[in-house]
């Protein structure tokens, strides 16, 4: 639920949390797309050709590409949406927590090779 | 005493920007929670938290300048395929890790999970400089988001450790070497 924002008294938020929210979404999604594209170029020779921005680099230029415009993206739209917002922020940082903790997982190539 | 291009690049991604970026780490952390925590002690001067600013912004940039330097300078330094029938593969690094059952692994399970799980640092400190610019001492007041800008903050450190980690032990058994030769002081014959 959104809710506006107050500055009552001294220990209350000055600012609504909407826009760290945002920023903080953001950052889980853009590191699990890195971790999924990453892993998918891994396994899928089509994907892993697509991704060749930069040949010196190989497939590594697009991963990271990508995962900063993916990255980037989500941020401005959540952005867009949530500035002057109260958010519920602890299910949003769960959220991006998990798929942060789920990135760092999928990059690691032993779990990378179960697949 | 001499250095070659491709190793002075290296010494710059690692021991400059990255080795620079793991040492700020620790200093950010500590700073990050004094800033954000209610205790009286947290109580910082209008200076102070400028210059934590500042200092979380050359976080930032040098966060981005490793993983910049590392995927698109030396990185294909690293990966560069030797013509067919080459036996000598000290200037093709990742083949000469490859072509013993003693080192295969510092490419397949450092190399690979280095070259990805570098790039949540500067994903992570940018978005904890972002939000510490904007919120400031108001962070103690929010205190979930605080909880996870300091984990993110946490989680960059680590991925900075463990791409620091196998950069250097990949970079001890398979030097990235070649280019014009830099002559940094004359020695003396004894």
């Amino acid at each position: 639920m959104n809710m506006p924002n107050s500055a009552a008294s001294p220990n209350a938020p000055v600012l609504t949390n909407g826009s760290g929210a945002a920023a903080i979404l953001a950052a889980g999604i853009g590191s699990f797309a890195l971790a999924v594209l990453a892993c998918a170029g891994d396994k899928l020779a089509a994907v892993k050709n697509s991704l060749i921005f930069y040949k010196p680099t190989g497939p590594l230029s697009g991963v990271t590409a990508s995962a900063i415009l993916i990255w980037l993206v989500s941020w401005v739209i959540f952005e867009w949406r949530w500035r002057n917002k109260t958010v519920g922020i602890g299910r949003i940082a769960v959220i991006a927590l998990g798929l942060l903790g789920l990135s760092l997982l999928l990059t690691f190539p032993p779990i990378v090779d179960l697949f | 005493m001499e250095i070659t291009v491709r190793g002075l690049w290296t010494l710059i991604h690692g021991m400059g920007f990255g080795a620079l970026y793991l040492l700020a780490c620790s200093g950010a952390l500590v700073e990050l929670h004094r800033f954000t925590t209610s205790s009286p002690p947290s109580v910082a001067t209008p200076g102070q938290e400028r210059f934590f600013k500042v200092y979380l912004l050359a976080m930032v940039v040098l966060a981005w300048a490793t993983v910049l330097t590392g995927a698109y300078v030396v990185y294909p330094w690293y990966r560069a395929a030797p013509p067919p029938g080459t036996t000598a593969l000290a200037m093709f690094p990742q083949r000469l890790l490859m072509s013993s059952s003693t080192t295969i692994g510092w490419h397949s399970l450092g190399m690979e999970w280095k070259e990805h799980v570098a790039w949540f640092t500067p994903i992570s400190i940018t978005m904890v400089a972002f939000v510490f610019i904007r919120y400031g001492r108001d962070l103690k007041n929010h205190r979930q988001l605080r909880a996870a800008v300091l984990s993110f903050a946490v989680a960059s450190f680590v991925a900075a450790g463990i791409a620091g980690f196998f950069g250097a032990m990949i970079n001890k058994y398979a030097p990235v070497q070649g280019g014009h030769t830099i002559q940094l002081s004359q020695g003396e014959e004894k």
